[in-house]
């Protein structure tokens, strides 16, 4: 059975909604999704709502108590997956693909401005006794410590890094929600955050929510006349413990990518798959998430953007949307924002220069200091 | 809702389960309790790792490890190395929510062999103690600056059931001596008490009147695992899985202040969805054994009602009669319960579905009820008083 997208809404992406609580804005989003399902009532035609989100973000302990109210969930089964909000579309795919759920709705907000204290919240994501005694000041250090190793192995230069930025900041322009698009801004100008990561290679946080109605093949068409398909997603962790996992290729992404191609049958990305938005929270991530998704022999992503492949109207473009650069970082709804750029793209409601808009693949990273990496398979 | 399928493609079964002792403060991490559990679970079912193909993780507040990101702390511990892990969560409701997860992991057709894994420490929260996490659960801007403890609201829930169905504290605190007297048998057990009687739990210290000490389940640290499989691989496992024959889940609104604290409304509609599932119209009849959630000895009560086990305010009659003894028509919490074996939130969920399992399968030893039993239920509560979980399994 196939699971489609039938609604997408979107709320924020803005540095910091003032005038809108969290939940305010999961509301809006949601109202917006609905509409967009063609009028859905979600106190009577959704079977299910997963909410996307982290108890440390949030600021509230337990913090799943507070989704069913503003999506509409209220009495109705409604539940909470501590990941990026492509982990929750995972989990709905699977609870359609069952059989037992024909509409499920997945919601994921962020709201970084309330957060004081961000690097003390991320680096208490680490190991309690082997890495979080070493008290890091600045967790972008664990991103630099990845970079290197991965510039040394494949021979990528801070010019390639250069050339991420440019094309992250000229394609955000076109994105209505990318903030933090500024074309012309040059990487080298800009204070370095962590050797060899400047503050351009780094996104920054943004205030968002996303709301995503899928349902199956069955009932799908009543909600909308052109659902965008998931024909695959997959996720997968690499290792907890940062000191063991693969510091110069990330193979969280590679293995989610790898189940994802498998349920949607491609053999070989770099031929059917049409456009890709991928994590790029640091720009060096963007160059080995396209290897990682089989978009790139390993260590040649840097040579085949350098002949503009992965640019607004190359052979495959990557982030048309600017990514997390340009947009910037809404904790866990990154992957729905990468989602709901990519439907948008293939509904042709988003203009944007690509020759065929058929097949997808969307991606999302859960960020310093995880190994989990989501991937999803769209078509139309 | 109302176009479901119930013809399932893929039938899911629990094929093997572990626990963990369950103490007030256990030296191991929380990443080496959830792979003690998870190991058990894998022996009984005669696996290893590599067979898993995904890993549910289920575990409450991060606050309680003091990790942020905790399911992917525990992904190491819980044996979600270069798999698909994920961690889902619905406050204290959580642990029997991981086997609901799990099962659409199968009965989806993506994975074959799903580990579910529930862990909680407890003692690594805030000092003086663990109560101090739940400062942090309420409403930001209308509920937190008054500085509500989690026992109060519990308080006003249990005496307002008093209130409504005429119950004495007599009854009540039958439920806490049966389950403590229970526990005796159990393993895993922190509060196994042989000897305790109505008259220790009345003089008990007063925590939240009407809540005293021997009415609550301790703190606990603990984890607990099963495996679940499709039929074809439950098939090869085993020759006797336990099949989950219906799940269901339901949240109430966030704001408790507006609901009938005398009945819990969410555990009906889950158990409904559970029920309907599993084809069930007589629970009563129906569930041979239960395990619904007793983190206080009103709440066992509260949601025998819920569940369709006993009518409104019937199930303090039922206890008084004897119905919930292990050797009784109704047997309910033969475990010990949480206020027997004790409360690692997410693991003591899952703890209950464990002890399905091995009643099912005859093997749950001295706790074995006398019935015969084709049916069993597991049910938890958490939230803001706000959600419930419930999964019925049976051969």
């Amino acid at each position: 059975m196939r699971v489609g997208i039938v609604g997408v809404g979107w709320f924020g992406f803005q540095p910091e909604v003032v005038d809108y609580s969290f939940r305010e804005m999961m509301f809006k989003a949601a109202q917006r999704a609905y509409e967009d399902a063609g009028g859905l009532d979600p106190r009577s035609e959704v079977d299910a709502f997963v909410s996307c989100q982290e108890d440390f973000w949030e600021g509230i302990s337990i913090a799943d108590e507070f989704a069913p109210d503003p999506v509409g969930g209220a009495m109705k089964s409604v539940y909470t997956v501590t990941g990026d909000g492509l982990q929750c579309v995972g989990q709905a795919y699977m609870m359609i693909r069952s059989g037992l759920f024909d509409v499920v709705v997945v919601e994921s907000h962020g709201k970084p401005s309330d957060v004081e204290t961000l690097n003390e919240v991320i680096f208490t994501a680490t190991d309690p006794i082997s890495l979080r005694p070493l008290g890091l000041e600045n967790v972008h250090a664990l991103a630099a410590l990845e970079a290197r190793a991965y510039m040394s192995k494949f021979g990528v230069a801070e010019d390639h890094l250069e050339a991420v930025v440019e094309k992250a900041h000229k394609a955000g322009v076109k994105n209505q929600r990318a903030v933090y698009a500024s074309p012309g801004k040059s990487r080298s100008a800009t204070p370095v955050v962590a050797e060899p990561l400047r503050e351009a290679d780094v996104a920054k946080f943004v205030d968002a929510a996303v709301v995503v109605v899928l349902a199956s093949e069955r009932v799908a068409k009543r909600y909308n006349d052109t659902p965008v398909w998931v024909d695959g997603v997959w996720w997968s962790t690499e290792f907890s413990s940062l000191e063991f996992h693969d510091w110069a290729f990330p193979l969280h992404a590679r293995e989610a990518a790898d189940g994802a191609y498998t349920q949607a049958k491609i053999a070989d990305p770099y031929k059917e798959v049409d456009f890709a938005e991928v994590d790029n929270r640091y720009s060096f991530k963007e160059l080995q998430h396209i290897e990682a998704l089989r978009l790139a022999p390993r260590g040649t992503a840097k040579d085949l953007l350098a002949d503009g492949a992965f640019c607004p109207g190359g052979r495959l473009p990557v982030n048309l949307s600017g990514g997390a650069l340009a947009e910037g970082v809404p904790f866990e709804v990154h992957g729905l924002a990468r989602l709901s750029y990519a439907v948008g793209v293939m509904r042709g409601e988003v203009k944007a220069e690509v020759d065929k808009a058929e097949t997808a693949v969307v991606h999302s990273w859960r960020g310093i200091p995880t190994t989990t990496s989501v991937a999803a398979v769209l078509r139309i | 809702m109302t176009n479901r399928n119930l013809n399932f493609k893929h039938r899911v079964a629990v094929v093997g389960a572990g626990l963990t002792l369950f103490r007030s403060r256990m030296l191991e991490t929380p990443q080496e309790l959830a792979w003690l559990a998870a190991k058990q679970a894998l022996d009984e079912a005669g696996l290893t790792l590599k067979d898993i193909d995904c890993v549910v993780i289920g575990s409450a507040p991060d606050a309680f490890d003091g990790v942020h990101m905790k399911g992917e702390y525990l992904a190491e511990g819980a044996g979600g190395i270069h798999k698909p892990t994920i961690r889902v969560f619905v406050g204290g409701a959580t642990g029997v929510f991981v086997p609901i997860a799990a099962w659409w992991h199968v009965a989806s057709g993506l994975c074959k062999r799903v580990l579910a894994v529930a862990e909680e420490k407890m003692s690594h929260a805030a000092k003086p103690h663990t109560q101090y996490v739940f400062r942090y659960i309420w409403d930001p801007v209308v509920e937190k600056p008054l500085n509500p403890n989690l026992i109060w609201i519990f308080a006003m829930e249990m005496h307002r059931y008093m209130h409504k169905c005429g119950v004495k504290k007599e009854d009540i605190a039958l439920v806490s001596v049966k389950n403590k007297r229970n526990a005796c048998g159990h393993p895993s057990a922190q509060l196994c008490m042989p000897n305790i009687t109505v008259d220790d739990v009345l003089k008990s210290e007063v925590l939240v009147w009407p809540v005293q000490l021997l009415d609550i389940s301790p703190t606990s640290d603990g984890a607990a695992a099963v495996v679940l499989a499709s039929e074809e691989e439950a098939r090869r496992i085993t020759d006797t899985p336990v099949w989950i024959k219906g799940i269901g889940w339901t949240l109430d609104t966030t704001h408790w202040t507006n609901r009938d604290l005398a009945y819990p409304e969410y555990v009906r509609r889950a158990a409904e969805m559970a029920y309907r599932m599993a084809g069930i119209d007589n629970p009563r009849k129906q569930i041979d054994v239960a395990e619904p959630y007793d983190p206080f000895d009103y709440k066992e009560l509260h949601h025998m009602e819920g569940l369709g086990l006993a009518k409104k305010c019937e199930a303090p009659i039922l206890t008084r009669e004897g119905v919930t003894q292990r050797d009784g028509d109704l047997p309910i919490n033969p475990s010990g319960g949480l206020l027997g074996v004790g409360n690692p939130i997410a693991a003591a969920g899952l703890m209950k579905v464990a002890e399905i399992f091995w009643q099912v399968r005859g093997e749950a030893g001295e706790r074995q009820v006398k019935k015969p039993v084709y049916t069993g239920l597991a049910q938890a509560w958490g939230d803001l008083m706000q959600a419930g979980t419930v999964i019925v399994m049976g051969i």
